[in-house]
């Protein structure tokens, strides 16, 4: 019951953190970073009507945070710690277009989990992190597909 | 020429060290300082270690040759007009073997450990191609399974990065859903327990029941958000209601002097199985019979009466998760550890054979005669010791890397202890709910499920 509390909470403080503007910019034109927020807009926009229907009004639980560029940005994942972060920081890491990718907890007490990622110029952060994610559900397939195929013959030859 | 072969020879894991040791081969580094600066150092704590290809020798001689025999694996990014750094085509021979072994075990040294973190990123080694490829991970990947019983199941996996292995453990133990008791309803407790003391005993007892009903028939119950609603929000498929009535009374046939307070008295201990299930609804269909819900041990002592005394509650059961309350982990324990690497470099003989074998749990060091051939090939260091006993590693699972083998001086500089980085032997201890190994294959899912839907979040956000 204090998890749905929390989340209220929660979302209630994003909202306020979005409308500070005093946040910390980058040294970089900040008009770069909307060009490049349309561009991602068209290709998100055909899978959208599937997801919609399958997920329970789950709210936005990722968010880029302020002073963030095309090639460097940070983004604050709610409700996320240690178990998707650092798997996550792991396969981005693997990406050769990425020049630089962490994860950070700020403080235990709240469920939130920063991603910086830096990339070269021939990609984007936001590029970066999606194919990180997509690259993370392609290895869970091949860990599952093995991991039956082991169990199976080891089933056989133990019998 | 003869002093660069010898280089060449001695390139898998030469020493530096030495090497720069012989004044003449210093003079011939010196004068190839475009070999030298593509030496491959090994970090710094492998003992000055240096991997030394014979391709940088070769370039030395004629750098042109080498740009022509080992051509940069073309990447997909390559194309991309923008530099980056880690692609930039430098001539280099890709890691032997040998080499890529090497790279894989964690050093373990009386005191200390070395080379602990991966280093299969793109841009560590310069030249090499380690970005992520799905077809590259499953060929290098591998599962082989130990031991598969409900209640326990030990696997490898080989081949995977320890984020990526911790995060699978990390989900077993507090992502993956089971069914507990969460509410208890205390009509009369004159037990000597207390209320809550009993209620906690009572949420930590492990429950089981059909698969199908528990894994895709139940749900999570969400508290609503209009809190006058709570009692509108118990379905057959979010609660599943139990009962637990029981009154210690004399036993009227109990033989006269008795003093064993069970045959005294009806009731005297209370346990799990005294535990009644109610089922409501579809409840019936789903969990009857072998598949009814039932406490996994029943032998599980709850309390414990005296005449007069009784207990009698229900109780609601939920489907949670572990990060919120440990009664819900589907397990008792998951944990990995690394694979144990064992390397007797020179030989251990005779007593000290023995001597070693102690050093470590049974049947990881064993006990073989020194062969005919062994002791008739020079410089093995089994000359004239033919049938002797010599120590060899036979199953290095079964090591704790105790270190106990370093700590004594005639095993000095004769063995290598490590841990290979990319191999996690798992154990997983189900408590009854789940099948052990389905319990790592619900990890796997969930962690894909979170990517899914977090990726759909980061489409969203762009918008």
């Amino acid at each position: 019951m204090s998890r749905a509390r929390s989340k209220k909470e929660e979302s209630a403080e994003i909202e306020s953190d979005i409308a500070m503007e005093e946040a910390p910019t980058s040294h970089q034109p900040e008009d770069e970073m909307s060009v490049d927020q349309n561009e991602d807009e068209d290709a998100g926009d055909v899978e959208d009507d599937e997801d919609e229907e399958e997920e329970e009004e789950e709210g936005q639980r990722v968010r880029l945070l302020p002073g963030s560029t095309p090639t460097a940005a940070s983004f604050e994942f709610l409700n996320e710690g240690h178990t998707l972060g650092n798997a996550l920081r792991y396969i981005i890491m693997r990406n050769p277009d990425v020049e630089f990718c962490a994860y950070a907890i700020p403080h235990p007490s709240e469920a939130k989990m920063n991603v910086r990622i830096q990339t070269f110029e021939c990609t984007t952060a936001i590029q970066a992190l999606e194919k990180g994610l997509r690259d993370l559900q392609e290895l869970c397939d091949v860990v599952s597909e093995k991991f039956i195929d082991a169990r199976q013959k080891f089933a056989e030859n133990s019998s | 020429m003869s002093s660069l072969k010898s280089i060449e020879k001695a390139s898998v894991l030469g020493c530096l060290h030495s090497l720069f040791q012989s004044p003449e081969l210093t003079q011939k580094l010196k004068a190839h300082r475009s070999a030298a600066s593509r030496m491959q150092a090994c970090k710094p704590g492998t003992g000055g270690q240096v991997f030394l290809d014979s391709a940088a020798v070769q370039a030395a001689r004629d750098p042109k040759v080498l740009l022509q025999e080992f051509p940069v694996e073309p990447t997909t990014s390559s194309a991309n007009p923008t530099i980056n750094p880690n692609l930039v085509a430098m001539p280099h021979k890709p890691p032997t073997k040998e080499e890529l072994e090497r790279r894989k075990i964690v050093g373990i040294h009386e005191e200390t450990i070395t080379d602990v973190t991966s280093t299969d990123f793109p841009g560590h080694y310069p030249g090499e191609d380690h970005s992520w490829d799905i077809e590259r991970f499953r060929r290098g990947f591998r599962v082989e399974f130990h031991q598969n019983d409900p209640f326990e199941a030990s696997f490898s996996l080989i081949g995977i990065d320890a984020s990526i292995a911790n995060a699978f453990r990390r989900i077993m133990i507090a992502d993956i859903p089971t069914l507990a008791i969460e509410t208890v309803f205390i009509n009369n407790n004159t037990s000597v327990i207390q209320d809550e003391v009993l209620s906690h005993r009572l949420g930590l007892i492990p429950f089981k029941g059909g698969y199908e009903g528990l894994h895709k028939f139940l749900k999570p119950w969400r508290k609503p958000d209009d809190e006058s609603q709570v009692n509108n929000s118990y379905y057959d498929y979010n609660t599943v209601s139990l009962r637990l009535e029981v009154k210690c009374e004399h036993n009227e046939k109990a033989a006269p002097g008795e003093t064993d307070p069970t045959k005294l008295y009806k009731h005297a201990h209370v346990y799990a199985r005294d535990i009644e299930f109610c089922p409501v609804g579809r409840q019936g269909k789903y969990f009857s019979g072998e598949n009814a819900i039932a406490p996994v041990n029943p032998d599980i002592l709850i309390a414990k009466l005296r005449p007069g005394q009784e207990i009698s509650l229900s109780m609601h059961m939920h489907k949670g998760v572990g990060s919120d309350h440990a009664k819900f982990s589907p397990v008792a324990t998951a944990s990995y550890r690394l694979m144990p690497v064992i390397q007797i470099e020179q030989p251990i003989l005779g007593r000290d054979a023995e001597k070693f074998a102690r050093c470590f749990p049974k049947g990881v060091i064993g006990l073989e005669k020194v062969t005919k051939k062994e002791a008739a090939q020079k410089g093995s260091g089994y000359e004239g010791h033919q049938g002797e006993l010599k120590a060899v590693v036979r199953d290095p699972m079964r090591d704790t890397v105790s270190r106990e083998c370093l700590r004594h001086d005639e095993f000095k500089g004769k063995v290598k202890l490590g841990r290979r980085r990319d191999h996690f032997i798992y154990l997983v201890e189900s408590t009854g709910q789940w099948k052990s190994d389905d319990i790592f294959l619900a990890a796997v899912e969930h962690l894909k499920k979170r990517a899914q839907s977090l990726e759909k979040q980061v489409i969203n956000m762009v918008r």
